[in-house]
Formats: structure tokens, sequence, C-alpha cells
């Protein structure tokens, strides 16, 4: 551990340091532009200057030089703040004035650092040089002449996306940034670009000219696109929700998020269910909310009613959902809206174990049936890490493009009980194997025959430094699965076994996946946020709030259990799920046990004790013996990535990206 | 430095190189150059390959050669590696030509030496033949442009033809030089000065005279 002393201060570094991290435990602010801590270290901004000693007399890019023992570093001395003005003073050179017409205006890194390192004024009296725009798809604004060639962007999109899309072509002055022929950036974490540039070239499309960083309420909140349970930041400015950002989070999301997660607000506006709706003569009628209830008043369903809850909604709203059924007698619950009826007895069984930040230092990993980078674009990037770092990775399942490499070993469940000779090997020598059942290998004795495996390998074992290590993951897609499952949210022959018992009354908390032929006997109650295929169904719509709109606990594909806020009001005269719940069970003569929206979390947790704390809930490590064999070509659910949750399918930009990136559909640009 | 630009991915350019390919000699050279770096770094062949595949174009072009954008993907299809690098590479270093080039890319000099040696009559030499920089005159014979420093100081100026330098021009042997290449002879490359076989000193040495015919120690005349 090397000994630096910064301005006059001696501390103590981890070994492999920069100058530059040695100077940010010291407390001391280095600019930098194109430092980034996750990605690799490019030093062509030349801001992080600092004086070193012993060296060259001259200032060093602190971000790219090695802390060594008996260094002496200053960050204060005049030499470094004349460089910093010098660098600063030529990043400006080029760089167009345009601040109040720009986006990134008020949370730019530029701005700021020229405020508190640069110069007073300019001293250039040239033309400054312009760069054409550069198309980069529905999701990515660009304007390059603000760009300072950073190569952020470059960097991410070959070293954690994986996809070599976007480089810097021509030289010196010429530099420009751009992808391959201005195609559109095809990925599925592309827009993370618009937060790694610190200056306004890449901005938000979507978000353009709406608001100032300013302006915004920020809430903390919890991505429900998919199953991983990314930290989210809300941003919204009156009743409307702007924008979505990720939250730094290393043992969920790092600081990535899908583009789905966070493009897909924009559906938050449209097809909304504002009002109730009650079917009159087959046809769904607009009425208040005490017609509504007076209406559902006279149903008497007794014990036959059921829920099932779909893919995005929260705990507190399932445990309400619970809890009514319940107190109607009836325990019909389902989550699994397309079928599943996997065992939950156990539900390390059905967990990512390994959890989401571990699965970077397995060295072998056995994927079936998840096409990881659609299910979840964040838990992609980590298996491109671990590969990085040596992991072989075999995949069963139709062939899809990852962005790691793999091998693919057949595309039918049944190469899982006869795993080719080279990837049992693999697997038997591995220090820390890891198998991870995607949604399209659970049903048909996928998730028990690779159960067997974990036995087989010994997924769950001791590693040789004395840490627990699980190899067996189960990952996702839905934001309420592991939620649901822990609070009974399934039967033991899934939602067949609703089907058979025939409710009189079917409650669907948002579900919108499941095939509702089968409930043609029973009335359904659409409690949900979004006029989609559940709404269709229905013969009651109790309109209700979506994720941004109410507080709520989730669960993550890996157990994790994290808490949201409420970032804003839900349209028009929808309410958040658990008051409609709540006012339900009034209706239907019953009670409870919550009035308000503490005493139904505090009585969740105490069915529930592992939701009311932050972390993971640990499901212990024993593992069901599992066995038998699984046979069935694997289909992977996800058809269409930009389309899984009835948001994303109302917002237009998902619409456009599914149909400009996927289906390949050319949409001539807006004249500006 | 003169804008360069990448020639637009057009249809018509699809057509015409799209289905580029090695000539049987060519492929055998770049089984040669991939071949000569350790296994998994086959990227590095990137930049002779580009050369070889901008010497073919020539070769079918009779002009100096270029690289069309399906040229570069085929390339990188050789190597397996994302275009946008091969493009990045192209376009970075300027003996790649990114767009059309005529038969002789005549590049002259214009940095300090060779401009105070006369490298602005060079130039008005070229321009008499209807050279214009950055441009091909009209019978697809010449491109010219000026460039940086060549690193032929000595026998300034100088200018690039192809693959071979001309030096120590005058615009008469400039003139000489172009009318050769017009023939479709190929003009003794290097110094153009008949007095000079190489960039040895033009008259007797000047400095250390006393140490032509034979060792000598200055040291005691400091």
């Amino acid at each position: 551990m090397p000994k630096v002393k910064v301005d006059g201060v001696e501390l103590e570094v981890p070994a492999g340091a920069t100058v530059l991290q040695a100077c940010e435990l010291a407390g001391k602010e280095i600019p930098r532009f194109c430092y980034h801590e996750r990605l690799s270290i490019a030093g062509n901004c030349r801001m992080c200057l600092v004086e070193v000693k012993p060296g060259p007399p001259k200032p060093q890019a602190s971000c790219a030089l090695p802390a060594t023992d008996g260094q002496e570093i200053r960050t204060d001395s005049e030499m470094v703040k004349k460089a910093r003005e010098g660098v600063m003073e030529f990043l400006l050179i080029n760089h167009p004035l345009d601040c109040p017409i720009c986006d990134q205006g008020g949370e730019c890194d530029l701005q700021d650092q020229s405020v508190a390192y640069g110069r007073g004024g300019s001293r250039y009296h040239e033309h400054k040089r312009a760069v054409t725009e550069k198309y980069m798809g529905p999701l990515i604004k660009t304007q390059m002449t603000r760009c300072i060639h950073c190569t952020r962007c470059v960097r991410f999109s070959e070293e954690v996306a994986g996809v070599d899309e976007i480089g810097a072509l021509y030289r010196g002055e010429s530099m420009q940034i751009t992808t391959y022929l201005e195609h559109a950036a095809k990925h599925e974490m592309s827009a993370n670009v618009i937060d790694l540039c610190p200056v306004g070239a890449l901005t938000s499309r979507p978000y353009a000219y709406e608001a100032r960083p300013w302006e915004l309420k920020k809430t903390l909140g919890i991505d429900v696109s998919d199953a991983t349970g990314s930290n989210i930041r809300i941003d919204a400015r009156g009743r409307e929700v702007l924008r979505v950002l990720p939250r730094n989070n290393d043992d969920v999301n790092e600081e990535w998020l899908s583009d789905k997660a966070r493009f897909q607000i924009d559906g938050l506006t449209k097809r909304r269910l504002d009002k109730p709706y009650l079917r009159r003569d087959g046809k769904l009628v607009a009425v208040t909310w005490n017609e509504a209830f007076a209406a559902l008043s006279t149903l008497n369903p007794g014990a036959s009613i059921a829920a099932v809850a779909g893919d995005m909604v929260d705990c507190e709203t399932m445990f309400a959902a619970k809890a009514l059924v319940g107190a109607l007698g009836s325990s019909l619950l389902e989550g699994r809206q397309t079928g599943m009826n996997y065992a939950t007895a156990n539900l390390a069984a059905v967990n990512f174990n390994t959890t989401l930040n571990d699965i970077e230092s397995a060295d072998t990993i056995l994927i079936v049936g998840s096409m990881v980078r659609w299910e979840a674009p964040t838990v992609n990037v980590r298996l491109r890490k671990a590969v990085k770092r040596g992991a072989k990775v075999f995949l069963i399942g139709p062939e899809w493009e990852t962005t790691f490499g793999g091998e693919f070993i057949g595309d039918d469940l049944s190469v899982l009980g006869n795993l080719p000779g080279h990837v049992s090997n693999a697997l038997g020598q591995a220090k820390r194997p890891a198998v991870i059942v995607g949604g399209a290998a659970l049903g048909r004795g996928g998730l028990e025959a690779a159960l067997g495996l974990a036995g087989q390998f010994k997924l769950v074992r001791t590693l040789e430094d004395g840490s627990a290590w699980n190899g067996f993951n189960v990952l996702h897609m839905a934001a309420s699965r592991m939620g649901g499952l822990m609070l009974g949210y399934a039967q033991e022959g899934g939602i067949a076994d609703l089907v058979a018992a025939k409710p009189k009354v079917l409650i669907s908390l948002g579900a919108d996946e499941v095939d509702y032929a089968g409930f043609a006997g029973s009335m359904i109650v659409y409690i949900g946020h979004h006029g989609d295929k559940g709404a269709h169904a229905a013969d009651v719509i109790l309109p209700a709030s979506a994720y941004t709109e109410k507080a709520g606990t989730y669960v993550s594909t890996e157990g994790r259990v994290q808490f949201a806020d409420k970032a804003v009001f839900a349209p028009g005269d929808a309410r958040e799920d658990w008051t409609i719940l709540r006012a339900l069970a009034d209706a239907f003569g019953v009670t409870v046990g919550f009035d308000s929206f503490d005493e139904l979390r505090a009585a969740m947790i105490a069915a529930v004790p592992a939701l009311g704390i932050e972390g993971l809930a640990g499901y212990g490590k024993a593992l069901p013996a599992g066995g038998g064999s699984a046979s069935g070509a694997i289909v992977y659910p996800i058809k269409d990535f930009y389309m899984t949750n009835p948001i994303a399918r109302a917002s237009a930009t998902m619409q456009r990206c599914s149909a400009e990136l996927l289906h390949g559909e050319e949409f001539a640009e807006a004249a500006e | 430095m003169a804008d360069r630009f990448i020639e637009p991915d057009t249809p018509e350019l699809r057509a015409r190189w799209g289905n580029f390919a090695w000539t049987e000699a060519n492929a055998a050279k770049a089984k040669d150059i991939v071949a000569r770096y350790p296994e998994g770094r086959q990227r590095s062949a990137v930049m002779p390959l580009l050369d070889l595949a901008q010497r073919q174009v020539g070769a079918e072009l009779n002009t100096q050669g270029w690289l069309p954008i399906p040229v570069m993907e085929f390339v990188a299809r050789e190597l397996d590696m994302p275009i946008i690098r091969v493009v990045e590479v192209a376009s970075f270093y300027t003996m790649y030509n990114i767009a059309p080039i005529g038969r002789f890319h005549v590049q002259v000099c214009g940095t300090t030496p060779c401009m105070l040696r006369g490298s602005d009559d060079i130039i008005e030499t070229c321009k008499k033949r209807g050279m214009k920089k950055g441009h091909t005159t009209a019978d697809g014979m010449w491109s010219f442009t000026e460039v940086e420093c060549m690193g032929n100081c000595a026998s300034a100026p100088m200018v690039q033809i192809n693959d071979d330098n001309y030096e120590d021009l005058t615009p008469e042997r400039m003139d000489a030089v172009l009318d050769a290449l017009a023939r479709g002879e190929t003009p003794k490359a290097g110094t153009q000065d008949p007095a000079r076989h190489t960039v040895e000193p033009v008259g007797e040495p000047t400095n250390l005279a006393a140490m032509i015919t034979a060792n000598h120690d200055y040291r005691s005349e400091w």
C-alpha cells in the first residue's frame, strides 16, 4: 500500500490506485471529463492535471498516473491552477457558447467546471469548428459541435454494452464521434451514453427542450420494466414524469439503466385509465366511483373470489388484495400470469441466489432459456464483465446475439439432462460455477432438471476463502414476481387452479398477460392503470396508479427488497391501488385490518417480516433436490424488447424504437 | 489539414464494390500478413490489410486506389472486427484514401524548410497543369494535396507521388517528373539534382571540414 502526500496530508492508498483516486481519497476534487470509474482510462481530456513530485517539472494527468510510494501531490498549487485554466480554455475554443439553448444546461460538467476552474473570459477570436449532427437513433439526440472528444461514449459501447457501434472518425481538430454510417445505436443500454456525456453533445431525444433540471422534483424509485429492480430517480414537474435516470447502486444496476426503463415513461400519460368503467350490455361505460362500488357491492362473491397480480405491481398492493381475498375466505392468488406452475415451497429454488454483483465473479456460467439481453439488460452487462474476467459461458436456447461470446449448446430443454462432455467438464472443474435459468426454461420440468444440475455440480458450496457461494439462479422478468411469491401469489397448479375454481369474482391487479378466456364466467374487476389487454377483458375497471404514482415495496429477482417513493399523483379519478382495495372491502362487507398506507405496510411486514428490511431477503441456502428430465424446444417469451408491458406499449418512444430498431422501419427526420 | 470525408455510402457504391474480394495473389499476401500476428491479435493486421485493399482497388481502377465503404466492411469481415474500428483507422491515417483519387496523388510538402527552398514554385507548377488543392483533375490523372513535413528537409523541396518521393525540385525538374509520369514512365525516385546521389552535402562540406579525409580531434580548438 503506497503512502502518498496530497497537499501536505499523508495518506495510504490501495495498491494500484491512480493519483486521481488518491486525491479523491484525500477529499480533493479533481476536475475531469474523460475519466469515469466504470470505463477504461483514456487520459485524453487533460483536465485532471496535478503537480506530482518526483517527476517531470510539469503538470501530469492524474487519472492515468499510478500512485507510488513517496509521491508528493499538489492539487492547489499555482501550476495546477494555471494548467486547469489552460486546458479549460483549449476545450472551450471549439465548444459553442449555447448553454441557454442546450439541454445539458444546469447539469453540465463542462459548465460547472468552467465556472470552478476556468478563466473569467475568453481570448479566442478565430472561427469555431462546427460539426454536422449525427443520427444516433430515436433515443439519443446529438449536437456534435458541443463534443469535447472525451470518448466516454465510445468506451461505453465497446466495454460495457459490448456492441461496437460508436467510434471516433478522422483526427485532430476534425475528429468526430459517430455511429457507423449514422445507423441508430441498436442495443438495450444505448441511452446510458446520455448520462455519460459530460457536455450537451449527446442528450435525450424524447426529453429534448422539455425542462431544466432545477425545475424538476426528484423522487427515488425502483424500475419495474424488468425484474432486476434497477434503482431510478424519477424527475417530475407538476403532475408529469419527464424523465427517469439511473441511481448509483453497485449491487443492482451499477449506474446503468436499460432504454426501456428510461424511456417508457411517456407511456404514463397515454392510454391511461382515469375513470372507473362498468360493462353494461357488453360495452364499457364510464361511471363514478360511487356507481362502481354500488355495482360491486351487489356481487356478494363470498369465498368465490380470486386475485391475479400483474408484472408491475408492488408488494403493498398484492398484500392488500391478499387481505381482501383472505377476508372473504379464499386463498386463490396467482401472479404467474402465463400459466407457469413451478414449485415455490422453497424460494431459494426460484431466486437469483448468486446475486447480481457476485455473478461477475463466476467462472463458468450455464444459461438456460434466457435471452438475458432483453430479459435483464443490466444482468447482461454483468455477464460481459464476468466473461472479461475469464468466465466461460454456455447457453441453452435458440441463438441470440450475445455481447459476451459464449457457446450455444442446443435449443431444447432435453440438453439439460445430456450436457455435452466439455460443458459438464467445465462446470465440474469450475471454482465458482453458476447456472442461470430463464423464464423460458422454468416450465416443462426445466427448473427441476436445472436443480438436478445444481446438486450434481455442487453449485452451493463454500469457496476457498471461506465465503458461501450459491450458483443457482433464476432470472425472472416481472418486477412483482419475487414479492408475489413471498406473499403467496402462487397456486400449485398455477393459474389453471384459478380457472378450475371458476371464481365468481376475479380481481386483476394490472394483469395484462393473462388469457382471460378461461375466466369467461367470472366477474373480472381490473385494478390497473393502462387500457391494455386486461382492461379490454374487464367487467369493472377501477383506475389505479402506475409505479411512479405510489409508494411501494419491490423485490427483485435476486430477492432484494427495495422501497420506492411516490413521485406524482395519478391522473383523473385514478387512485392508489391499496385505497381501491380498501374501499372494495367495504363494498364486499368485510374488514381487511388497515385504514392507512402505514397500517397496510405494518400488516404486510407483520405477515412477511423480510419485506420490511431493505436488502436481500435471504431464502436460505438449501436447494430442493430437483432431478427428473425436461424436454421441449425453448421459446423466449419476449418477442419485442420495447413492448413488454402496458406502459411501454402505450409509449410513443418505445413504439418508435420497436418499429425502427427491431422492425427496420425508416423514419424521416423532422425538419428543425 | 485538408478536409477528408468518407465517400457516402450509396447504392451505386454498393453495387460497384459490394462483391469486393481478394485477388488470388492478394489472398495469399493477406494470409501471410495475418499470420504475422499472434493468435487472437489478428485485428492488428487491419492497417496492412487496408493498404493491400487500397492497392487492389487502385490496380482495378488504374489509380492510386482508395477505400470504399464496402471494401472497409470486407476487411472488417476478414479480421472479424467491428466495422467502426476499421473506419476509425482508415479515416485517421491520411495515407488511406477514403474518397476516389486520381492516377497520381501529388502531395507537395509546404512546411517551412520546403517553403524556404521554393515549394511555392512547385505548387505553382502543379496549378499550371490544372491541379487544385484537394481535387482530382478532370482526366483523372492528378490528385493534388498540400501536406505537412514528410521528413525530407535535407533535400527540400520535395513531393510525394504515390509510393515515391521526388526531391531537390525546381519547377523544371518537377515538370520533367510529371511529364515522365504522364508518359507512363517511371522517373528515378529520390533527388532530382544530377549532382547529388542522395542527401549528401551539396558541393564541398562546410562543417567539420578537417574530418573529411582523416579523423581529426577538434577538442583542443574549443
